[in-house]
């Protein structure tokens, strides 16, 4: 719901990396989006288009890699994967304490862009 | 120029500005002595009602203004203005939640010297207002009755970033199937600080435990 805000931002940040490089065009932007967040890729691509139009990014591609949900265990400290899905039952995986704080799963994260 | 696609490093966090514009507003709010609070929860779930009560509540001892996103109405701020308490109307003009820099520009409108707390009803909305930092101290949510046991599991993130967690419409839980004690292990697993207090705005059932822990909080932030 709060992709468009999210995707102007992209642009801003891909528009201001591009700008001391001599480029034509920006092809792809790859971006890791934190399993947790509820973006959803279709619609960021969609308002990229739009914004983009005009600027050097224009019809470039976003590529999405989710990036996984890391769990730390209150109890003892290890840290560990999980789905989304679980996360309402997840349980450390080396001594099943439930009680668990989460390190990461959401990060919104412009990691690197092709261009030409 | 070559046409050989080549690869340029970015490495840069989206949020990071609104990240810097939060941190810098709570590091203004803190000089200024202005305790701020982001209350969150979905639409209908009793916001304003219990902004009243909480102010209600705490009005002999602190002075509130209260902050409020709306997409496009301003019957909010008009039911707080009319208890005699200073609000700001933010219309977000569809956008689904606050960021740090709306929040700036509204706290900007109230007299931020003749206030000791401010509260932010934030756009009623459990999933966008959970992405984004207002700069608050403390984020507060409501999950009401009627809304059901499930919500912790359908929406995780506004259930790990809030600090309090408000049961709103206790007085509905003779009528409902809300199994309390489940949704509380599904809260705790996402987030074991999770402070969750049960209240009816309605009744005021409640209200007055919710309160304490949000002066004893307050009084800690403004050093008195």
């Amino acid at each position: 719901m709060h992709e468009l805000p999210i995707t102007e931002r992209i642009l801003e940040i891909v528009l201001k990396h591009a700008s001391g490089h001599q480029i034509r065009k920006i092809v792809r932007i790859h971006l890791a989006i934190g399993a947790l967040s509820d973006l959803e890729g279709e619609w960021i691509q969609r308002y990229f288009d739009y914004l983009s139009r005009g600027t050097l990014a224009e019809n470039a591609e976003l590529a999405i890699r989710p990036a996984p949900i890391v769990l730390r265990c209150a109890s003892c400290s290890r840290s560990f994967e999980i789905t989304r899905d679980e996360l309402g039952h997840a349980r450390c995986s080396a001594c099943t304490e439930s009680r668990v704080e989460l390190v990461s799963g959401r990060e919104y994260l412009i990691e690197n862009m092709e261009v030409m | 120029m070559s046409d050989a696609v080549k690869l340029i490093e970015v490495k840069e966090e989206i949020q990071a500005d609104n990240a810097r514009v939060a941190d810098g507003l709570r590091a203004q709010l803190a000089e200024k002595r202005t305790f701020l609070v982001n209350l969150m929860s979905a639409p209908g779930a009793g916001k304003t009602r219990t902004i009243l009560r909480t102010i209600e509540a705490l009005r002999d001892r602190w002075r509130f203004g209260v902050l409020e996103a709306d997409i496009d109405s301003t019957v909010d701020a008009e039911r707080v203005a009319a208890v005699g308490i200073a609000a700001v109307q933010l219309r977000t003009g569809g956008f689904c939640h606050l960021d740090a820099s709306m929040v700036a520009k509204g706290l900007a409108a109230l007299d931020l010297d003749s206030l000791d707390a401010v509260i932010i009803e934030n756009v009623g909305n459990l999933v966008c207002p959970a992405e984004f930092d207002t700069g608050a101290v403390k984020n507060v949510m409501i999950l009401s009755v009627p809304e059901g046991d499930d919500k912790p599991l359908k929406y995780p993130l506004m259930f790990t970033v809030s600090d309090v967690l408000l049961v709103n419409k206790i007085d509905y839980l003779p009528f409902s199937d809300f199994d309390l004690e489940a949704m509380r292990e599904r809260v705790l697993r996402l987030n074991p600080r999770m402070q969750i207090f049960e209240i009816s705005a309605k009744t005021g059932q409640g209200v007055d435990q919710w309160a304490a822990w949000l002066d004893g909080e307050a009084r800690r932030f403004l050093g008195n």
